[in-house]
């Protein structure tokens, strides 16, 4: 049994979660792999967008896959840490636009 | 510009030993797994033995002097190394191309090539065979030195096709790979190539550029690279290329060394293997080229040449022996650094051998 909840050598495992439904695997690694063809945007800046999603969802497969990817397909380091800190406006910011919902309530409440 | 580095052979590091190296593609993995042989994987898709379809590139190594020691460096080449092509052995070259019209490409490299004294003799001889010549110019080379500043105008003059290494189109990593300051005196050759009417969109000066990754991943696709390359380049740099090769660093050499020594070289060999593409592997450009090398020993490719893997038994072994019949009908020599050459869209010195 692992000591830790995330194993590194599970990321190439992916594939393995079709054993158990093997039609929505098929289903759902068709759809990823259609997802993440050259179309009205870049490969390239899929992986950006997948590597700041990565963040923001906390998963340490997918930041280890898509740092890889981004990488691979040619950006830079500058681009890779803008995305992050997209990921992390839009996350602050959802915590944040909830101050207004606080507000209200504080009005409702007070004198 | 990295030129206080020593080469692994300067450093008499165990893996400027060739079997070294081959014992350690060979060797179980850190968890004792054992990679597939390579030769098993050509069996499984009927390409063992794998055959040549014909010789029509020769690729003469003109020695492993450089200006450079760039850290993923297969030849461990560097200005330590002295081992260069004499001018006998470039005249046996000449004889074999003579008779060998088939031949139509003579692709030459180093180290850098420039180095070598008899370099732009040999190039006019290669010129007056009506050869197309092919040079692996590390671009800084032209600003080295004075004496080598009029490369470009020499490059013109007799028609090369110009093939250079620009790692990334921005400094920090190039730098990375092939020394402090080597990306701005590369923009500044490239500068100079393209004055002189290399690079230039309907010009018939040829210039593309080699892209090798900063590290231990593969390169991605070669035409969306080639589009940001350029794009990058001549809005940065008013830089023009005509294409981009994408090659796959193959663990030989420097690139092994570094591979072990960040501990990357098991995930990296599971990544060219896991990504193992029998088209890739029918395209390789030992079934088409020959690699001389600076002693004029005959080798499969420029990889196997540094790991010292000559041509097999019965063929032709030197230069001055060469048969092209006996040669195309040689088994070429297979070792697992060869996953290198047939990862995705392949890989080879003229970049991706899927299309």
């Amino acid at each position: 049994m692992n000591k830790t909840y995330y194993n590194p050598a599970d990321l190439s495992k992916f594939g393995n979660i079709s054993e158990l439904q093997p039609e929505m695997g098929r289903k759902f690694f068709d759809y990823y792999g259609e997802v993440f063809k050259e179309g009205a945007l870049t490969e390239r800046e899929k992986a950006l967008i997948a590597l700041a999603v990565s963040h923001a969802v906390q998963c340490p497969y997918c930041i280890d896959a898509y740092s890889t990817d981004c990488l691979e397909k040619g950006a830079d380091e500058n681009q890779m840490m803008e995305a992050v800190h997209v990921a992390a406006a839009i996350k602050g910011g959802a915590a944040l636009v909830h101050g207004v919902q606080m507000m209200n309530k504080i009005k409702e409440l007070s004198m | 510009m990295g030129s206080t580095v020593k080469s692994l052979k300067g450093q008499q590091h165990e893996l400027s030993d060739s079997s070294f190296q081959l014992n350690v593609l060979q060797a179980p993995t850190q968890h004792g797994e054992q990679f597939p042989a390579f030769a098993r994987r050509l069996q499984e898709h009927d390409l063992y033995p794998l055959k040549p379809t014909g010789t029509t590139i020769l690729q003469v190594n003109m020695g492993k002097m450089c200006n450079q020691t760039c850290k993923h460096c297969h030849v461990d080449a560097g200005p330590d190394r002295k081992e260069i092509m004499t001018r006998d052995t470039m005249q046996l070259c000449l004889d074999a191309l003579q008779q060998s019209p088939d031949i139509t490409t003579v692709d030459l490299t180093g180290g850098a090539p420039e180095m070598n004294p008899d370099f732009r003799w040999f190039v006019e001889e290669l010129s007056k065979l009506g050869r197309q010549v092919m040079v692996r110019c590390n671009l800084t080379i032209i600003l080295a030195n004075k004496k080598y500043h009029d490369l470009p105008e020499f490059f013109r003059k007799h028609g090369v096709h110009v093939v250079s290494s620009l790692p990334y189109f921005q400094a920090s990593r190039t730098d990375a790979q092939r020394g402090d300051g080597v990306f701005e005196k590369s923009i500044k050759a490239l500068q100079m190539l393209n004055e002189v009417g290399y690079g230039h969109e309907g010009s018939e000066l040829l210039l593309d550029l080699v892209y090798n990754p900063s590290g231990a991943f593969l390169p991605s696709a070669q035409a969306s690279l080639e589009a940001e390359f350029k794009r990058r380049l001549r809005s940065g740099y008013s830089v023009e290329f005509h294409n981009l090769f994408c090659i796959t660093n193959l663990p030989v050499s420097r690139f092994l060394d570094y591979l072990v020594q960040s501990g990357n070289y098991d995930s990296y060999m599971e990544k060219l293997v896991n990504a193992f593409n029998p088209v890739a592997a029918a395209g390789v450009m030992c079934r088409n080229t020959i690699s001389v090398g600076w002693d004029g020993h005959l080798y499969d490719c420029d990889f196997n040449q540094m790991l010292e893997l000559k041509v097999e038994q019965g063929s032709s072994h030197h230069i001055r022996d060469f048969d092209a019949a006996a040669l195309d009908k040689r088994n070429i020599v297979l070792n697992q650094h060869c996953y290198g050459c047939t990862a995705g869209a392949g890989s080879s010195c003229g970049g991706e051998t899927v299309k």
